[in-house]
């Protein structure tokens, strides 16, 4: 039975359910409670967006506050996964990981790979990144190539509630770690969501809306903004197709491609830096990977700046519907010979 | 006040004296085959330290676990690491403990419980929390035990963990070996000449220094720590002042340290000869008894070296095995 929830929400059920599931699933991180140490109650504040509230009350050995230590955290996460627990550490905002990076690409993405296949770190990260609420340059950045980038790690970025909640139910039964990066601006987004677990499958892209001109690759926050591009195209007689891949690592490189071979034409939308970025990627894929196109490849991201604060700039930072459309519109120019 | 050497059966006495001979020999050998050019990479000596590695992980079961450092062979060892594996490992072979994909830096074995040499200074102590975390919530008695140097003991890593564990009340000993250098840097720069164990304190953790170069001080003390572990009293802190028989990695010519110092450490505070001279004058063990270890051990390492040397190169298609590739 699907029911509607909001992105966030339906976070928070993947995990009391598979938590209720697994008596290995543990989640700890800064605030994920709150209330430890005084005389409020526990769970008085269920993390910083209150995405985990109600877990303690439901699983009190399993729900931790931790000091603000990340390195701690995510080395605390990797220790627990190769000894045999399944943690879902949480890292408050992805900007931090400039604090604990080591605990992630060095130490956990390495063990299997590295002691010869003996060992599994089954643990999830949870962060979320992104742009649109007014959070300056330290709270704001997209920075899930950078994770993308190291082998042994797997990188997930639901755009819907109900991805959100399939993808963190296979993000924790999966035995690598799995870095699962949330939209902050999407937590209040609402969109039917099963009530039973289920899983969506890392790897898996989704073409999210079927047209034959152009497709629009999209993550994240830039899946609902390519789409609105695509219904404004629609009534310019312009099908787009729009592919959101929800896992950059594994990638589903075979259902890209074939979007691009039936339409010819291919626009990139990402909210990281144009440089080094899932956009550059996703260009490459095509461009070395993919048919002949009729269009050179578009690419919509955001200036190579720091992420601003102010509510204009922040909008003028972020690619929008706009800006989306437009990309779209030249690749349907006539090419020179 | 001398530690006891009462209560400790000759079993055990045995075997902690196998196990500091398997490492000075492991180690010296390692020296000899590193300057024939044999061995690739970076190989870092635990010779001179033996004490500690055989003092806390005699104490521990193979489902105990330990987090270790560069300088990880004798820790590998003493926890019971195979070492004609380790042997392969180091020379990067097919039959290496970690099929050759990790080297001296990475040597580890999940089913022993050593999760791994560390190639991070002070990569280690984090892990240990995850370890602890994991015996506490599944209601286990196990203990996890970090070993760092005093140059680990200076990264955030390492303090984060004191707290985190303190935080969290759990079985985790960390274990200091204070060699005096941080690579080339001497300790009495790098921290003041401060023992770091005092840093126990700062955290509300139960901490001391001993006698690394003392298997029976290093045993007690760590005996204490793991029993407080195991019953549920938290954390513990446990310096032991060794000496780096060796440089910081083979090939280092150790231009910062007194020609003086390895040679007056290796005549007047060996480990296994004080060891030696404790257990024959107090006739728990007699001369003879370790001589034939000696032998054995010496056996060992020879057939391990052989061994490496001829075992197979790494098959080419193992290259993409045991991680998610894309492309």
């Amino acid at each position: 039975m699907a029911r509607t929830l909001s992105y966030m929400k339906a976070i928070n059920e993947a995990l009391a359910q598979e938590m209720d599931r697994d008596p290995s699933v543990v989640v700890f991180g800064e605030d994920v409670a709150g209330g430890a140490g005084t005389s409020q109650p526990m769970d008085a504040w269920g993390g910083v967006f209150g995405l985990t509230k109600g877990l303690w009350e439901k699983f009190p050995d399993r729900v931790l506050d931790t000091p603000i230590s990340e390195s701690a955290i995510m080395g605390a996460a990797a220790g627990a996964a190769v000894s045999g627990l399944r943690p879902v550490a949480e890292l408050m905002f992805i900007d931090f990981l400039g604090v604990c990076f080591d605990q992630i690409f060095n130490q956990a993405a390495k063990f299997r790979y590295m002691f010869g296949g003996k060992t599994r770190t089954p643990m999830v990260v949870r962060t979320c990144y992104g742009a649109g609420a007014g959070a300056a340059a330290q709270h704001s950045q997209t920075l899930y190539n950078i994770f993308t980038n190291i082998p042994g790690l797997k990188v997930v970025v639901p755009s819907s509630p109900y991805d959100a909640k399939g993808l963190l139910t296979a993000a924790i039964r999966d035995d690598d770690p799995v870095i699962f990066c949330e939209h902050k601006a999407l937590y209040g987004v609402r969109g039917e969501v099963p009530t039973e677990l289920y899983e969506v499958p890392l790897g898996q892209a989704n073409v999210v809306r079927e047209g034959t001109d152009v497709t629009v690759v999209a993550l994240g926050q830039m899946v609902p903004r390519a789409q609105r591009a695509a219904e404004a195209l629609q009534g310019e007689g312009v099908g787009v197709e729009v592919v959101d891949p929800r896992t950059t690592s594994p990638l589903d490189e075979a259902t890209i491609l074939a979007s691009v071979t039936r339409t010819g034409r291919c626009v990139v939308v990402d909210e990281g830096y144009p440089r080094c970025g899932m956009g550059t990627d996703l260009v490459s894929l095509v461009a070395t990977r993919g048919p002949r196109l009729r269009a050179p490849i578009g690419l919509v991201t955001p200036p190579h700046t720091p992420v601003p604060f102010a509510h204009v700039l922040e909008e003028a930072y972020l690619p929008g519907p706009d800006e989306i459309a437009a990309a779209v519109r030249t690749t349907l120019e006539p090419v020179d010979a | 006040m001398m530690s006891q050497t009462t209560g400790i059966g000759p079993d055990e006495l045995l075997g902690a004296y196998r196990t500091m001979r398997t490492i000075r020999e492991f180690e010296e050998r390692l020296h000899r085959e590193f300057s024939t050019g044999a061995i690739p990479g970076f190989v870092h000596l635990y010779a001179g330290e033996e004490a500690v590695a055989a003092g806390v992980c005699g104490l521990l079961t193979a489902d105990d676990y330990i987090a270790s450092t560069h300088r990880g062979h004798g820790h590998a060892i003493a926890k019971g690491c195979d070492v004609m594996a380790m042997m392969a490992e180091i020379y990067g072979k097919a039959t290496g403990l970690c099929k050759g994909r990790g080297g001296s830096m990475h040597i580890a074995d999940v089913d022993v419980g050593m999760l791994g040499a560390n190639g991070i200074v002070g990569g280690g102590p984090p892990l240990v929390c995850g370890a602890g975390l994991k015996a506490k919530i599944t209601g286990t008695d196990q203990v996890a035990v970090s070993f760092t140097g005093d140059g680990g003991s200076n990264q955030g890593t390492f303090l984060e963990s004191l707290n985190l564990a303190s935080v969290w009340d759990l079985p985790v000993i960390f274990v200091v070996e204070n060699n005096g250098y941080a690579e080339a840097t001497s300790s009495r720069y790098h921290q003041k000449g401060i023992d770091v164990a005092k840093r126990g304190d700062a955290f509300g953790i139960p901490a001391m220094t001993v006698d690394g170069q003392d298997y029976f001080e290093v045993r007690e003390a760590a005996q204490a720590a793991i029993g407080r572990a195991r019953a549920g009293g938290g954390p513990s802190l446990l310096e032991c002042k060794t000496v780096r028989y060796y440089g910081h990695f083979e090939g280092d010519q150790q231009t910062y340290r007194p020609a003086d110092e390895v040679p007056t450490a290796r005549a007047e505070h060996d480990p296994l000869t004080l060891f030696e001279q404790r257990v024959t004058a107090s006739g728990l063990l007699d001369a003879g008894q370790l001589r034939e270890i000696d032998r054995e051990v010496g056996e060992l390492i020879d057939r391990s070296v052989e061994q490496a040397k001829a075992a197979p190169e790494p098959a080419l298609e193992t290259l993409t095995e045991d991680v998610y590739v894309s492309y």
